[in-house]
């Protein structure tokens, strides 16, 4: 799954432009992303400006 | 806030304003709706654009207007550099005043606008859509015969209503820009600078908003993307050109460099500007898009109204105009991005060395095309295979 560094994020909407399952979901100021749909593609990861996301492991998984 | 309106427009960037304001005109009742408390804040832009361009769509106000330039000067990954006069006039703008600015157009024309106004949800199931804003720390609902979603490049809108608007890696650059003082800017001229050190898969630019003053940003293809950010990028690329500069501001964003979405309008919904990926492909340019779009779209809306038919089909006469006009062009520019996209260093620095014989009044952005295609075999054989289709 992937977690935002909320210090860092600009909240200028990139990775949403991106994201295949609609997980992403930009409101006032925040960054919203909603865990159940991502499918860790990453695509947010790379298209972000300011590298304020990545990709963590699910807890329980393995991180690779 | 009313219940009800003819026409809800989802974001005031430039697209929104200007639909929201031509449909107005027509007489309808439109809502215009921003998330952000002040429209034209934060800036998420270059700022650049020309001039007659921008006057054949709007009236330009002249305290939007920073600057104005007469040429451009394209650096290769040597330094070297190739001059061109502009067609015509460049401005680079104040965004923050010009959105503004049409926002406030658009309320001359009776548009009610709405700031700190975030749509969180549009029921295009029910008729007419039911739009949910959060407002002032309420929860309101609006029916709406008509949505125009010019919510940015993070658009939601247009997905709520089944349209596919993901868009691949490759579609979109990753930018970062500081306003940087501190310069001894060269006031006349708009400068990009192309190298896959400083910026793979896209371009660098300084666009002086004065003598001391510029935005100096870079963009960076996202399937090319590396291990650095693009600010990091920017900071390698100040550091070695603008080491004395000093950053005022930090902008950052996302600009596609796609083909328009195959759908721009479904029942009920025109998309207009980023969120429909309507923007230059080449140089990333989405200003006269979005107003040409707005434009189309809030004539569009407006008739539908008068006629109360809603169904995409009778909408389609908006996409139909985007396709034959801004959109065909575009479409060609999209191919010509797929071609630079294929520019190794050594031949961007190859053609910039077989453009030195020319004097700078004799170059234009056409020359310097055929230039990279006739001298360099390589280049031409890239471009059959892209725009003839010939594999």
């Amino acid at each position: 799954m992937i977690e935002v560094d909320v210090e860092l994020c600009d909240h200028c909407g990139t990775c949403v432009a991106v994201c295949p399952m609609d997980c992403m979901l930009l409101s006032v100021n925040t960054l919203h992303i909603v865990a159940d749909l991502c499918n860790g593609c990453g695509a947010c990861v790379r298209v972000c400006p300011l590298g304020a996301l990545k990709k963590v492991a699910k807890q329980g998984e393995l991180q690779q | 806030m009313r219940a009800d309106y003819d026409v809800v427009v989802v974001g005031a960037g430039p697209a929104g304003s200007m639909a929201a304001q031509v449909a107005s005109q027509q007489g309808v009742r439109v809502a215009l709706l921003e998330k952000d408390g002040e429209i034209g804040i934060p800036v998420r832009c270059a700022e650049a654009t020309s001039e007659v361009d921008l006057q054949r769509l709007i009236e330009i106000q002249p305290q939007w207007i920073a600057n104005y330039v007469t040429r451009a000067r394209l650096f290769a990954p040597t330094l070297q550099s190739v001059e061109i006069p502009l067609p015509s006039r460049g401005i680079i703008l104040y965004r923050r005043l010009f959105d503004s600015g049409l926002a406030e157009a658009a309320a001359r024309a009776g548009v009610e606008v709405f700031t700190k106004a975030y749509v969180s949800g549009v029921d295009f199931n029910r008729q007419p859509p039911l739009v949910t804003v959060n407002y002032r720390q309420e929860v309101k609902q609006i029916r709406a015969k008509i949505v125009i979603a010019a919510d940015g490049v993070e658009s939601r809108v247009a997905r709520w209503a089944g349209i596919r608007t993901q868009t691949v890696l490759k579609d979109i650059e990753s930018c970062a820009q500081y306003l940087m003082g501190n310069l001894e800017t060269v006031t006349d001229s708009i400068d990009f600078y192309f190298s896959s050190r400083w910026a793979p898969g896209g371009y660098a630019w300084v666009f002086p908003k004065g003598k001391s003053v510029a935005n100096v940003g870079l963009g960076v293809n996202c399937a090319w993307r590396n291990t650095y950010t693009p600010l990091a990028h920017l900071d390698a690329f100040c550091q070695e050109l603008f080491p004395q500069g000093t950053r005022l501001a930090t902008v950052v964003g996302g600009v596609p460099v796609a083909q328009t979405l195959k759908q721009i309008v479904a029942d009920h919904l025109l998309v207009v500007g980023d969120a429909a990926r309507q923007a230059n492909p080449v140089t990333g340019g989405g200003i006269l898009a979005a107003i040409t779009a707005g434009q189309l779209a809030g004539t569009v809306a407006a008739e539908a109204i008068k006629k109360n038919t809603y169904r995409a089909e009778f909408l389609m006469r908006y996409q139909r105009a985007w396709a034959r006009t801004v959109g065909r062009d575009y479409a060609r520019f999209y191919k010509i991005k797929e071609w630079m996209l294929t520019l190794k260093d050594d031949d961007l620095n190859h053609i910039a060395d077989s453009l030195q014989q020319y004097a700078p009044a004799d170059l234009s952005l056409l020359t310097v095309f055929k230039v990279a295609l006739t001298k360099h075999p390589r280049l031409l054989w890239l471009a059959l295979k892209l725009f003839a289709g010939y594999k």
